[in-house]
């Protein structure tokens, strides 16, 4: 195809320059603001997935505490201020769809990765400004959507964030809940799929077409292609979530049988569904669900890689094996999603089958370590709040790993599988680490974006107490598994789940002292916004081209010029004329000494 | 209605002009810039992102096709419930409907490029052949129409049998596709009456739209031999 006018020459324009509030605050189509926009969402779903996390804890500490407040919260499911195991339910649910879609996959990739993708690549915006725009309001309907659910009569559903079916398929009858809060939840998990489907179109078509004279692919800093990976993983398996989606509505509102099986009695009644296949939801709903491990954890990946090699002040040891591990962990994880159903009664044969890509999965994994780790020996790293958290990720990345080894073998597996240790596990790798990835994404680029520096000491204090926090949180979940505590549960009433009461006590505290700990974050992040000292364009010393533009950025990034690019983004510690010991992207200028 | 455009200018088919735009993009690769800063091929541009986005939603929508056949297939041997029904006849129309407007799409397109290639100094009137495909489009969504009102006359509805969830939740689906189609061609006709369409803009339409006439195609063989 060829891009020639046929009737008229005017050239193509992304968009012109915002001209009133609406158009650049809140309807906007400038990246910059929607991936801000993004940020501001992911806050507000992660606070209020903190405090529902923290409701959770509290409860499965002391059962028999009321709550202050938690009965004008909820006046069924807390009747005397303490949580009944629907409310207890409903809350989980809650909680990890907040985190899950609303934190995990829009902080690292729509946020950051809207903010910085296109300036990476040297463009003045995303090809498609406004669906980027409707994917930001479209994943703002769905928030709103599911936090409609809290406001219904019916309240939020109990099933989970996986919404296993017959459960979440038949309606009000199986619980609180299942009714009308079901429904929400499928409909803005719906929703979100769209808003994600756009934002991956955009993101492709930015790396594919959207990149100034000179930026190879070779060239793409390692933080481009991680949102591109991330990109080519969403739009394959939020495109399937959604119809899952559509035939779990279907279920609940027009009486189809696409997921409930006949003969079901509920609550002494007999279901008026036939012949669904309830195995075929999580099939449907694996297909997605392991891929979005890798959409939250690898644009973490490029982040710190790129956090890592600005402040180690050299390349890694090898970039070409960072990405293929990538590009392997994409391809993999769409083999493996079978190992969430190892207990759903599969064929054994059908077991391995997943069982041995999942332990695959491994290598590439155990490279991206051995590169971080072998890259860092030896290095002079600068020490700041980014760094710091960089490094916090590789530590849970590496933690949360191990356990997977456990869990990728169906006999071990069986047994793990409704236990804590699953919850360590994956709270460890894809919860813990993912944000430890926003946290020094946030701390290095925090300056670009506002255009003022936070405070760097109140940064590496917020890292340590939340490292030693969270490490106090989520190790003694694994201890917990193998002592055989299941998952899920509102209290441990059984005589061999009451010794383990007070360490859920101990968790209980490590966790709101975590919690309490992001105050120190809220607060570098608010005072610096407002009172931070201004940030020059380069603060970090940085190559990529987001450091060569004023701090923050103008609206058309480059200043309506054409960046040109000479180099990859990996220039450091060689020797230039000038004394650097790096060499910018759009520096024509040649290492005497190579890199 | 026949439509008279002035051709561009000689140069502008030659040499495309450099787009304001500064994130126009040269994709990389065509417009290697060594690192000893020397400078070549800088005049090559990459081509506009609908082409390549258009394929990347494809693939969404494959991955989404895909999803529901295989429910399809899982459902349908899940239980013992699943009753053939016979399909509405009017799918044959609906299908040739489909596949004729692809060929009248195909036609506009081959006048726009007979214009641009400067084998035409006129556009031999693309929005009459654009109007026929908008026409056509519509007539395959009410013949889609109306293969549900004979499937309803048969007391088949959305809930009754698992096969007639699948037969209406496919062909519905499908032809929300297709009304983005339509929205698509709309838009393409609005730019050629604004003298600011773009021969991206139109192929980028042409390939979702023919692509909707493969799918149905697929769509058609899948319920015919499923169903």
């Amino acid at each position: 195809m060829h891009d020639k006018p046929i009737v008229s020459t005017a050239p193509a324009v992304v968009h012109g320059p915002p001209t009133t509030f609406i158009s650049k605050h809140v309807f906007s189509l400038d990246h910059k603001v929607i991936g801000k926009q993004y940020y501001a969402l992911a806050l507000a779903a992660v606070l209020t997935g903190m405090v529902l996390s923290w409701l959770m804890r509290i409860h499965l500490g002391w059962n028999d505490l009321a709550i202050p407040g938690l009965q004008a919260f909820s006046p069924n499911g807390a009747p005397s201020g303490v949580m009944t195991p629907e409310l207890y339910l409903r809350i989980m649910t809650m909680h990890a769809t907040f985190m899950v879609f609303f934190v995990l996959t829009t902080a690292p990739f729509a946020a950051f990765g809207n903010f910085f993708l296109p300036i990476q690549v040297g463009a003045e915006d995303m090809p498609f400004p406004h669906f980027n725009m409707m994917s930001f309001w479209t994943t703002f309907v769905a928030f709103c959507v599911l936090v409609s659910a809290f406001f219904t009569s019916d309240g939020p559903p109990l099933s989970g964030w996986t919404a296993y079916a017959p459960l979440s398929a038949i309606g009000k009858d199986a619980g609180p809940g299942q009714g009308t809060g079901q429904v929400l939840w499928a409909a803005a998990i719906g929703i979100f799929c769209i808003g994600q489907l756009l934002g991956a179109l955009n993101f492709i078509s930015t790396v594919l077409d959207m990149r100034c004279k000179g930026m190879t692919l070779k060239r793409l800093p390692v933080t481009a292609w991680a949102w591109f990976i991330t990109s080519c993983m969403g739009l394959t398996a939020f495109a399937v979530l959604m119809p899952a989606t559509i035939l779990l509505i279907l279920d609940h509102v027009a009486g189809t049988s696409f997921f409930i099986a006949s003969g079901l009695v509920i609550n002494d009644q007999l279901v008026p569904h036939s012949g669904g296949s309830t195995l075929l939801w999580q099939h449907l709903f694996w297909f997605f669900g392991h891929p979005e491990v890798y959409i939250a954890i690898v644009p973490g990946m490029g982040i710190i890689t790129h956090v890592l090699i600005t402040n180690m002040r050299r390349p890694m040891v090898s970039m070409k094996a960072i990405l293929y591990s990538m590009w392997a962990l994409a391809f993999l994880s769409y083999m493996v999603y079978g190992h969430h159903m190892f207990v759903s009664g599969m064929n054994p044969f059908s077991s391995l089958v997943f069982s041995f890509p999942t332990l695959m999965i491994t290598i590439p994994s155990t490279v991206l370590v051995l590169i971080w780790i072998g890259s860092l020996y030896g290095s002079r790293i600068r020490i700041n709040a980014a760094s710091l958290f960089a490094l916090g990720f590789i530590s849970m990345f590496v933690t949360g790993g191990v356990s997977g080894f456990f869990l990728a073998q169906p006999s071990i597996d069986i047994m793990l599988h409704a236990t804590y240790f699953v919850v360590g596990h994956f709270h460890m790798v894809m919860g813990v680490a993912a944000i430890f990835g926003i946290f020094s994404g946030t701390y290095f680029w925090f300056p670009k974006m506002t255009g003022r520096m936070m405070n760097d000491t109140l940064g590496k204090a917020h890292f340590w107490l939340t490292f030693i926090g969270t490490y106090c949180t989520f190790m003694p979940f694994h201890y917990l598994g193998w002592a055989a505590n299941v998952r899920r549960y509102s209290a441990f009433t059984d005589d061999y789940l009451k010794p383990l009461i007070p360490l859920h006590q101990f968790i209980t505290v490590a966790a709101l002292f975590t919690g309490a700990v992001q105050l120190i974050f809220l607060y570098n992040l608010v005072h610096s916004l407002l009172r931070g000292p201004a940030a020059p364009a380069n603060p970090w010393e940085g190559t990529s081209l987001e450091w060569i533009m004023p701090s923050p950025p103008p609206w058309n990034n480059f200043g309506g010029k054409d960046p040109v690019v000479y180099h990859d983004a990996d220039q450091y510690g060689v020797k230039t004329a000038s004394g650097a010991d790096y060499i910018m992207q759009n520096s024509p200028e040649s290492s005497p000494t190579g890199c | 209605m026949a439509t008279t455009i002035p051709p561009p200018e000689p140069e502008a088919l030659l040499l495309p002009k450099r787009p304001q735009m500064s994130g126009a993009g040269n994709s990389g690769g065509h417009d290697f810039v060594p690192a000893d800063g020397s400078l070549r091929v800088v005049d090559q541009y990459s081509p506009a992102p609908s082409s390549s986005a258009i394929w990347v939603g494809i693939a969404a929508i494959c991955m989404s096709f895909a999803a529901l056949t295989s429910a399809l297939i899982v459902r349908q041997g899940a239980s013992s419930d699943w009753r053939h029904l016979t399909l509405p006849p009017v799918l044959f129309f609906s299908t040739f409907v489909i596949l004729v407007s692809s060929g009248t799409l195909e036609v506009a397109r081959r006048h726009v490029a007979a214009f641009m290639t400067g084998r035409a100094a006129h556009v031999e009137s693309p929005r009459r052949w654009l109007y026929i495909t908008l026409g056509l489009g519509l007539l395959f969504v009410a013949s889609q129409y109306m293969a549900w009102v004979q499937l309803r006359s048969q007391g088949l509805y959305l809930a009754t049998n698992p096969n007639s969830s699948f037969f209406y939740l496919f062909t519905a689906i499908h032809a929300l596709h297709v009304l983005g189609g339509l929205a698509g061609l709309l838009r393409v006709i609005i730019k050629l009456s604004h003298s600011t369409l773009r021969r991206s803009t139109l192929d980028a339409t042409a390939y979702y739209w023919h692509f909707m006439g493969v799918l149905w195609v697929y769509l058609f063989v899948l319920l015919w031999m499923r169903i």
